[in-house]
């Protein structure tokens, strides 16, 4: 290598890697340069407490001298932030005292996209938002895109059990996965690979009935992709016959276990005000002992006839975080059983024409079948102006759809409303006062999918 | 699914003021916070009671968890000047969501405690979701197709 090549890594080389890399504004400011109100924000605010209320909360020196403390950062790449996530946090000792989540490293403007696609193809976007529950997000584009169409009531009713069979099996598969993170980023590395072999059994299911693993864009506008397979029954069946003695062994490697205890209880704790304040659902919601499951309470599909119980903790912490997802993946279950009593027979998709393309060996016979089908998959359909806002219960909380049409066959707006982009501003309250230990831990009881947060 | 798809149209100047009112009358979460850049469709109508349209619009969805009900929030925010209280003192939650909206659609939340880009760079010149921000394109050798 001749001289010229070699890297120059002088000064001006230690600036310009740490400009490339600076977040400016969105990073974590020393306590020096922030006001009262920025800092109120991260301490009290969401208590709505006085400034003189909050720095008496008591576990923390209220004013720490600013070289006591030091500000870390954690991520975007670190095995423990579950994607791309960046933490900054302040320091004293071992002390977390502050904590800011900078996100954005996965932001690829797939809201933006949505308004190119057109809405026969906006699923294959939506499910790579949240890539661990994609059935919900495909769930609640379809659903909204159906309420503007005002064909909501015409699903047909095979159409609408399939998609309650999946969107259990994705929580299901969700959960699992939320049990080999937790596991793994609290030490129980077997715990890890227990949970991804099951959840593969999950994906199996999905593989053959969607084509695919993830990603599937399987529920459409107008009812599902394609019929359940053949011998889907007996696939759902050994599963659901493999799983309760799978559970009951974690439940011995981890629920009963003393540092599993240890490391989770009263770790991130947060109280029902604090949740509802920050606009948290799902498990972190629950786990604070607020009974809020849009399942039971907005019921949607045939939630309302199905026999299930709403999990909620008492202490709001990672514990109960954990807890609550293990019981869901059990309630899941109870419900999964219950839709194969009631699974009726008949069409997986709506029969009318504008919406759904012709049966594949109609394309043979027919021109006119032919053209049809042309026509919906290159132009898509047209749906008639409005907006309309569908929110479901996913895996990690309220996943909603927002669609505004203009009345072409492309949105005008898609919004998602995405749990973890809502939830991670819950981190910097759970880590108030804690150990740098524990920030694992309560990165990943909070369960956040990077796919999702940054979209 | 009736009952969740309750709108009301909000003048800015009361926009705070009604959160606040609704939050006392049991509306308790902030689920979602965002905005619709209407460049295209300025002459649209809205219904009998509400603004003028503007070029914006923001649109929040309150939760009422008590009675199970929800509403949707419609204000009207002009282009040149496109600014709205901060619903934060009201629902802390909106911060991330404030944020978003003014990375991407540049609408500015004033006394929001750290306005900043949330999702794009901070150098980042534009905001993405405008109906007048392109969408970046990659050239294909066939002639007339803009894919």
């Amino acid at each position: 290598m001749s001289e010229t090549t070699i890297p120059d890594t002088g000064t001006d080389f230690y600036q310009r890697s740490v400009a490339g890399t600076d977040e400016g504004e969105q990073q974590l400011r020393p306590r020096s340069e922030l006001s009262a109100k920025e800092l109120l924000r991260e301490v009290g605010s969401v208590l709505r407490m006085s400034e003189a209320d909050a720095a008496k909360l008591g576990d923390l020196p209220d004013d720490p001298d600013e070289d006591q403390t030091m500000i870390i950062n954690m991520g975007p790449q670190h095995p423990s932030t579950h994607g791309v996530l960046r933490l900054m946090l302040e320091l004293q000792g071992e002390t977390v005292l502050r904590c800011k989540p900078i996100i954005g490293y996965l932001h690829t403007g797939m809201e933006k996209t949505g308004e190119q696609l057109t809405f026969a193809q906006g699923g294959t976007n939506v499910t790579r938002m949240d890539y661990l529950s994609p059935i919900a997000n495909e769930l609640a584009f379809a659903m909204a895109t159906e309420k503007l169409l005002g064909i909501d009531d015409d699903i047909p009713e095979r159409a609408v059990w399939i998609r309650m069979l999946m969107a259990e099996m994705s929580r299901m598969a969700s959960h699992l996965l939320f049990m080999a993170t937790n596991g793994m980023d609290l030490g129980a590395v077997s715990m890890m690979i227990y949970g991804w072999r099951e959840r593969e059994e999950v994906l199996r299911f999905f593989q053959e009935v969607t084509g695919l693993r993830m990603n599937h864009n399987y529920i459409r506008p107008g009812g599902v992709a394609a019929d359940l397979p053949a011998g889907w029954r007996d696939g759902v069946l050994s599963i659901l016959d493999m799983l309760p003695e799978r559970l009951d062994e974690y439940d011995t490697l981890m629920t009963g276990q003393p540092i599993w205890r240890e490391r989770l209880q009263g770790v991130g704790v947060i109280t029902p005000q604090e949740a509802l304040a920050l606009g948290a659902t799902g498990p972190i919601l629950r786990s604070t002992g607020v009974e809020w499951d849009l399942r039971r309470d907005q019921p949607y599909m045939h939630y309302d006839e199905m026999d299930f119980d709403v999990i909620v903790g008492s202490y709001g912490d990672a514990f109960d975080r954990y807890a609550i997802r293990l019981a869901e993946i059990r309630e899941s279950m109870k419900i999964v059983r219950q839709i194969l009593d009631r699974m009726p027979s008949g069409d997986f998709r709506i029969q009318d024409k504008k919406v759904t393309p012709p049966p594949r060996a109609r394309i043979d016979e027919s021109m006119e079948a032919l053209i049809h089908h042309f026509k919906i998959f290159t132009e898509g359909f047209k749906v008639p102006e409005g907006e309309v806002y569908i929110g479901l219960e996913g895996p990690r909380g309220e996943i909603g759809c927002y669609i505004v049409s203009d009345g072409s066959a492309t949105p005008y707006r898609m919004h998602m409303r995405e749990p973890s982009f809502v939830n991670i501003q819950c981190l910097p309250h759970m880590m108030r006062g804690g150990l740098v230990a524990d920030a694992v831990a309560i990165i990943s009881s909070v369960d956040p999918v990077l796919g999702g947060v940054d979209r | 699914m009736s009952g969740l798809q309750e709108v009301r149209h909000v003048a800015r100047t009361e926009y705070l003021t009604t959160v606040k009112t609704l939050a006392d009358e049991g509306y308790a979460m902030c689920v979602d916070l965002t905005a619709v850049d209407y460049l295209e469709r300025r002459e649209r109508q809205l219904p009998d009671g509400a603004e003028a349209a503007e070029r914006f619009e923001v649109v929040v969805n309150l939760l009422d968890l008590r009675n199970r009900r929800r509403l949707r929030l419609r204000v009207q925010v002009p282009e040149d000047d496109a600014t709205l209280p901060t619903l934060f003192d009201v629902h802390p939650g909106t911060e991330a969501m404030e944020r978003e909206v003014f990375d991407m659609f540049g609408i500015e939340f004033s006394d929001h405690p750290d306005l900043t880009r949330i999702l794009m760079p901070e150098d980042w010149v534009g905001h993405p979701l405008r109906k007048d921000y392109e969408v970046g394109r990659i050239p294909v050798q066939f002639k007339g197709a803009n894919a």
